[in-house]
């Protein structure tokens, strides 16, 4: 009680020696260096970008015109962005799906204390580290008709060569493939992570209650890592929808229009013709698409939860 | 209800064998405690008569029949973890229908039965809630509960109590001696904790480096300690052990101190192997303050439990000696005093550890 009067009879939030107490604009000094980096370089561009949209801006020389909706209007009359909307999803959707599944019967697979599991987990995570130049060097040749791999292995079957890349219907499935191969390690390992999260006695209590492997899998595996499922889902829905590097340099979005993701969309128009208003639109139109992506599978994976 | 028979059981980890040739028998209705420190291979024990180890010789029969073929689900056991292993995800009514469900049990009998567990158990307001929304207390009726519904052979426990306050593990064990009371079902309960194993067993399996040391009712245990280590372990405070020389050649042996005090025992002096070197063996409460005692000390430290005290004397030979005395001891640090040892509650242990003590009859 006597500290507490003595504390209470003391000039408010400064105790005798000088230290404060409670709230000093002092301690936000040590979040300034995040916050100048944060603002400069991604708050104050994200505004700039929306404005920029809003201009039509020739970088060749330099005029800058405000132009209302213009951009905008143009682009949903553009076949060829529309093209490269269409694209977009398709590869998300051909991506997405196929690195849940996969990287979760990977992690069901390898989530065990063997000396082969641990070089095959090294193996499928291995092939993240490279870069998109590697991979699509080594998928070209993967590609190759008649002498890649794939032609050679297609050939034992006799099958005649294909070429991927260049056949209208092949060309965004083999980015998606070589996509897959490269970075399917990333879901793989948060998916182990989240398994070795689970105790490993709801098994035992599983097996004690004549549960099969399948009914433990979908009664007891599978509902202990939704939150890795939707992080995994919302992760790469955000990463695919940037395509880029790979259909750059595997088929610089050809043939016809078929390969051309947003993002090689918005560089070409950028920073090959110099067009930074329309690229603006385009780069928003994408954040807008992928914004309500995220959004949609964030809530409908909370309504599944709350269920 | 059913009785669990191991048969020379034994269980190796790569080279290491923890487990050799154990050979038990649990009869049917009886509640067995598996009692040792950590480490002794109790609940390893426990575990391959579930099912969740594999055992690497021997065999064990249910009913007669032969188990550790089978899968733990196809044992007709039900086991109780110590971090109770609820289903996170389920309510607590689909925790404890899960086994059923999937032996394809009927609707209504799983409603019906869970209903009854929930009744026993009190538990039935917590039905429709998950495990994260439950205290201990009640994570542990259900797990006991998802146990019951399975109307299994026999109940496993694994150190169910171990994860509760004092005050929580107290009530929760007076209410499994009162279920078993009610179920007379089969049960093997694995503890650490010499007063839940006191209190609960109709017969302790007193294990010690993989090995068992003695089993017996808990007085048996308690009264007839058959090794030195089990005289260590059951009982609080620990039994006293001060070592002896055996002098005379009646019927009875008769025991001198290390200060060179005597002390006629009712131990069979035909039963000592001659020649050995022994060390008497006394409990706290057969170890009183008398003014005719045969043993003097200066009393260290007193500690008032209640209804006695206990007072830790320094002897001559600066060993020590734990006696009782009443709750209302005027026993004070520093103060000298005079101990009687009741002889009839003596033990003799031999180097290799072994127990001798009076006969049966000579005991209360």
């Amino acid at each position: 009680m006597t500290d507490a009067a003595t504390l209470g009879a003391a000039p408010p939030r400064t105790s005798a020696k000088g230290v404060r107490n409670g709230p000093d604009w002092r301690n936000g000094l040590f979040i300034l260096p995040f916050l100048l980096v944060y603002v400069g370089l991604l708050v104050y561009p994200l505004f700039w970008g929306m404005w920029i949209s809003l201009l039509t801006y020739d970088m060749f020389d330099k005029s800058a015109i405000f132009s209302g909706l213009d951009n905008f209007r143009n682009l949903f009359s553009d076949t060829i962005f529309l093209g490269a909307v269409r694209n977009t999803f398709v590869f998300v959707l051909l991506t997405v799906p196929t690195f849940v599944v996969i990287g979760l019967a990977l992690a069901l697979a390898l989530n065990r204390e063997s000396r082969n599991a641990a070089v095959l987990r090294a193996v499928f995570f291995g092939a993240s580290v490279l870069s998109v130049t590697i991979v699509t060097i080594i998928w070209k040749i993967m590609y190759l008709p008649g002498r890649g791999l794939i032609s050679v292995v297609l050939g034992l079957f006799g099958i005649a060569p294909i070429s991927f890349l260049t056949t209208s219907s092949l060309a965004l499935p083999a980015i998606a493939a070589a996509t897959v191969w490269w970075i399917i390690g990333l879901p793989m390992m948060l998916f182990l992570a989240a398994l070795q999260q689970i105790p490993g006695e709801l098994y035992e209590a599983a097996v004690l209650d004549n549960a099969s492997r399948w009914r433990t899998l979908r009664s007891i595996t599978l509902p202990s890592i939704t939150r890795t499922f939707v992080v995994v889902v919302i992760y790469e829905i955000v990463a695919q929808f940037q395509l880029f590097g790979q259909a750059l340099l595997l088929t610089q979005g050809g043939p016809n229009n078929t390969s051309r993701p947003i993002v090689l969309f918005i560089y070409e128009t950028g920073f090959r013709d110099w067009n930074l208003g329309y690229a603006a639109a385009a780069s928003e139109v994408l954040f807008l698409l992928m914004a309500i992506a995220a959004m949609a599978q964030y809530v409908a994976s909370r309504r599944g939860e709350a269920r | 209800m059913s009785s669990i028979e191991l048969d020379r059981v034994s269980k190796r980890f790569g080279a290491a064998e923890v487990i050799s040739d154990l050979s038990l028998r649990i009869e049917s209705g009886e509640f067995v405690v598996f009692l040792g420190a950590s480490g002794c291979g109790k609940t390893t024990l426990l575990r391959m008569i579930a099912g969740l180890e594999r055992i690497d010789g021997g065999e064990i029969r249910i009913d007669g029949e032969r188990v550790d073929t089978l899968p733990p689900g196809a044992r007709g056991v039900a086991m109780v973890f110590q971090h109770y292993a609820l289903y996170p995800h389920m309510t607590i009514f689909e925790n404890m229908a899960f086994g059923l469900r999937n032996i394809g049990a009927a609707r209504d009998e799983i409603a019906r039965r869970v209903k009854e567990a929930a009744r026993v158990l009190e538990i039935e307001p917590l039905l429709q809630r998950k495990p994260g929304q439950l205290s201990g207390g009640q994570r542990q009726r259900v797990a006991i509960g998802r146990a019951l519904v399975k109307q299994p052979k026999a109940f496993l426990f694994d150190e169910p109590l171990s994860n509760l306050d004092a005050a929580l593990r107290v009530r929760t064990r007076v209410e499994l001696a009162r279920l078993h009371q009610q179920t007379r079902a089969t049960t093997i309960f694995v503890t650490h904790d010499q007063v839940e194993a006191m209190t609960l067993a109709e017969r302790i399996v007193v294990m010690n480096a993989r090995k068992i040391e003695q089993i017996g009712s808990p007085m048996e245990i308690y009264a007839w300690p058959a090794t030195e280590f089990v005289a260590r372990f059951v009982g609080s405070p620990s039994m006293n052990f001060l070592p002896v020389d055996i002098v005379g050649d009646g019927e009875f042996a008769v025991v001198k101190l290390a200060g060179g005090e005597t002390l006629p025992t009712r131990i069979p002096a035909g039963a000592l192997p001659a020649g050995a070197s022994f060390r008497l063996g006394i409990r706290a409460e057969a170890v009183r303050p008398d003014a005719q005692g045969a043993l003097t000390g200066k009393v260290e430290v007193v500690e008032r439990l209640g209804d006695r005290t206990h007072l830790h004397v320094r002897l001559a030979d600066r060993s020590t000696i734990i006696g009782e005395d009443s709750g209302m001891s005027r026993a004070a640090p520093g103060d000298a005093v005079t101990l009687r040892l009741d002889p009839s509650q003596a033990h003799l242990f031999d180097a290799q550890g072994r127990g001798y003590q009076a006969a049966a009859e000579a005991h209360p």
